[in-house]
């Protein structure tokens, strides 16, 4: 069986009064059915860009995707008509955004919601729709879904939003859900909660998920596969066990050291990696990561690295792995190791 | 309980304004019969102010006012011999009050209508042209853009009457007129509202689920959109409701609005104290009507959320 997205050096910039932000600059990678992939990287290194492309949810001016493909099951979305992106949406690939407390219409019954989508994709009517929309929030775990049904956002916490955002995002069965730190927003106990509904339902369903973090240890807990992304790039992908236990770019490595340790959770010695990424109007010819990297070589700053890859199905951005360069060990002696 | 709070409030609200437009009103120097002191002999003036109780001490006059006021009765007209105030606002309440409602509709569906398409066309040629309109609508006044109309439809093109009240047709020309400014108003409001509402997150939600994008802006968009909307538009419709002074003048229509003028000019006091009293009570009315619509619309108000 085939991949069920494969998005290939996919390229997204905004057109500003300054000039154009390259904010997504090649990308490419791919989703396995019923597989659950992170996608983790500083703030502004285009993961939301990137999901937004795949729902053509971008604004439609000033924002153009210069390149490459995204394609869902065989079809290019890119090249999809307008009608039947529309089909798509919401049935076979939805969303769940960041902010529930923003994302669900503050003047629309929780109920109707989450049936509209059922009566525009599934063409029930509206008796079953309801009966369906029940189903959901009894699935995502709200109680007394009954009374729930026609209750306003306002009168339901952060984490009960969330759970409603899922249920309208499984509402039609999707084969592919995105989920954009969805949990950003909330408190920690309820983080917990969300994941662990998600994992459930991912379990029961099948569902592949696309999941932007920024929490380590929810990769740990959840995906198969990562990707870690950079100014726009892809800088390290792999398994999530390659790439927490083996990381083979220096920014994955940086990024482990600035996180609590995900295993034991304990509070070890933080490191946070110096600097910021570098300005995506004009991004710089070699590794972007070369002006915060402790092992830039001269190379670094004059080409952009290949993907080398490590392992089997283990791709690194990084000229340390050029079988000519030196050894991370070599570094250490000579004072350059920053951790 | 919130209702019968907000009716005594209303009511305190109107007391209030009665006694500050009598204060004020007899501050000014001068009285009704001050214009006619040279024409008319003293003894005829003192009985004609003693006929309207003016020359009792204020206060008196201020008590006997708001006994007839509580059992609705507004007092004689100083200057009309025949008919007394509630007569004056029943003859021009219908004229005015029907050119008020035709001017309203016009200004909420075609304002609405170009302040949406407005926002959907944000920063392009339409968007464009549609707050140009609006600007021209707010910036002429009605004295100017009620002769043009005249002078286009009725006396060039022959297609409806100059002026004066009879037939529906009549109405047409001054309730366009009245309606182009508020329909302005309303066209601005409801563009930066709806360019506020199309950047919100639950419309990403909404359109994420693959709903249809008339579906999106109508369901998602445009409830969203009208609720700041509505909360302006009180002071609006008492102003349509009651007439307006320079178009009834100039369509000759025999409205309200020309004694909220006369009466002030004329120092007819019950005239004066009753037009304002009436303006205040369709205001203060309005405004409770919009507010209870507010909550029906907007579900995050309630009935007994303020103030219990
Ligand atoms: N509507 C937009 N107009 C202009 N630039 C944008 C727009 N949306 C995103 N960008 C730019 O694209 C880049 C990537 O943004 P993106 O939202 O994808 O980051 P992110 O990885 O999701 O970060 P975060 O973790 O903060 O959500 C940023 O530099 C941002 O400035
Ligand atoms: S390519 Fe060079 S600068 Fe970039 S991450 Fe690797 S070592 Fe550092
Ligand atoms: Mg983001």
């Amino acid at each position: 069986m085939g991949n069920l997205l494969e998005v290939e050096k996919l390229k997204v910039s905004f057109r500003s009064h300054g000039g154009e932000v390259q904010a997504v600059r090649g990308v490419s990678f791919h989703i396995e059915h019923g597989e659950v992939l992170a996608v983790v990287g500083e703030s502004g290194c285009g993961k939301s860009v990137t999901a937004q492309a795949i729902m053509k949810l971008l604004p439609k001016r000033g924002c153009s995707i210069k390149e490459g493909s995204i394609v869902f099951e065989g079809n290019d979305l890119l090249k999809l008509s307008a009608n039947k992106m529309k089909r798509l949406k919401g049935s076979q690939i939805s969303m769940v955004f960041q902010d529930p407390m923003t994302s669900l219409n503050p003047t629309m019954k929780i109920g109707h919601q989450i049936a509209e989508g059922i009566i525009k994709h599934k063409g029930l009517d509206k008796r079953k729709a309801k009966g369906r929309a029940l189903e959901l929030l009894k699935m995502v775990g709200i109680p007394n879904p009954e009374a729930r049904y026609d209750q306003y956002p306002h009168e339901l916490s952060g984490g009960m939003r969330q759970r409603v955002l899922i249920a309208v995002a499984l509402a039609c069965d999707p084969k592919l859900l995105i989920a954009d730190e969805p949990t950003t927003a909330l408190d920690v106990t309820i983080q917990a909660q969300i994941l662990d509904l998600m994992k459930d339902l991912q379990q029961k369903l099948g569902t592949s998920i696309m999941l932007i973090t920024h929490d380590l240890g929810v990769v740990a807990e959840m995906a198969q596969k990562v990707i870690v992304m950079y100014a726009g790039i892809v800088v390290e992908s792999g398994t999530a066990e390659d790439i927490l236990e083996h990381p083979k770019h220096p920014y994955t490595l940086g990024l482990l050291n600035s996180l609590p340790n995900y295993e034991t959770a304990e509070k070890e010695r933080l490191i946070p990696i110096e600097g910021t990424p570098p300005d995506l109007y004009a991004p710089p010819a070699g590794c972007p990561f070369a002006a915060r990297c402790n092992y830039a070589m001269e190379i670094c700053v004059q080409e952009m690295p290949e993907s080398f890859e490590t392992e089997n199905g283990h791709h690194s951005r990084c000229w340390l792995n050029d079988p000519r360069a030196p050894k991370v060990a070599e570094f250490a002696a000579a004072g350059r190791d920053g951790t | 309980m919130y209702i019968v709070k907000r009716l005594l409030t209303m009511l305190l609200t109107i007391w209030v304004i009665t006694t500050l437009t009598f204060v004020v009103m007899h501050a000014i120097p001068g009285d009704p019969f001050a214009s006619d002191s040279d024409v008319l002999p003293e003894e005829v003036l003192n009985n004609m102010r003693a006929k309207f109780n003016l020359d009792q001490p204020l206060p008196v006059q201020y008590v006997l006012y708001l006994k007839n006021l509580a059992s609705f009765d507004l007092g004689p007209s100083i200057e009309s011999e025949t008919r007394d105030v509630n007569t004056l606002i029943a003859e021009g309440l219908p004229a005015s009050a029907l050119l008020g409602f035709q001017a309203l509709v016009i200004a909420i569906v075609f304002g609405m209508a170009l302040g949406i398409i407005a926002s959907l066309f944000h920063n392009r040629t339409i968007d464009y042209g549609a707050m140009a309109v609006a600007i021209l609508g707010i910036s002429i006044p009605s004295f100017i853009l009620a002769p043009l109309l005249i002078k286009f439809f009725a006396v060039k093109w022959g297609m409806l009457p100059v002026a004066s009240w009879g037939t529906w047709q009549h109405t047409i020309l001054p309730s366009v007129a009245l309606a182009a400014g508020p329909l302005a108003i309303i066209a601005r409001f409801t563009r930066s509202s709806m360019l506020e509402v199309l950047k919100q997150n639950y419309m990403k939600t909404a359109d994420a689920k693959g709903l249809g994008t008339a579906g999106i802006i109508v369901k998602h968009g445009i409830r969203n959109a009208v609720i700041p909307v509505i909360s302006f538009m009180g002071p609006l419709v008492a102003h349509l409701l009651t007439g307006t002074f320079v178009i009834e003048k100039i369509f000759a229509i025999p409205g309200l609005g020309k004694y909220f003028v006369d009466s002030i000019f004329n120092r007819d006091y019950p005239v004066i104290l009753g037009t304002t009293i009436f303006f205040s009570v369709v205001l203060i009315v309005t405004l409770f009507l919009i507010d209870l619509s507010y909550r029906l619309i907007d579900p995050r108000i309630k009935l007994t959320s303020r103030g219990d």
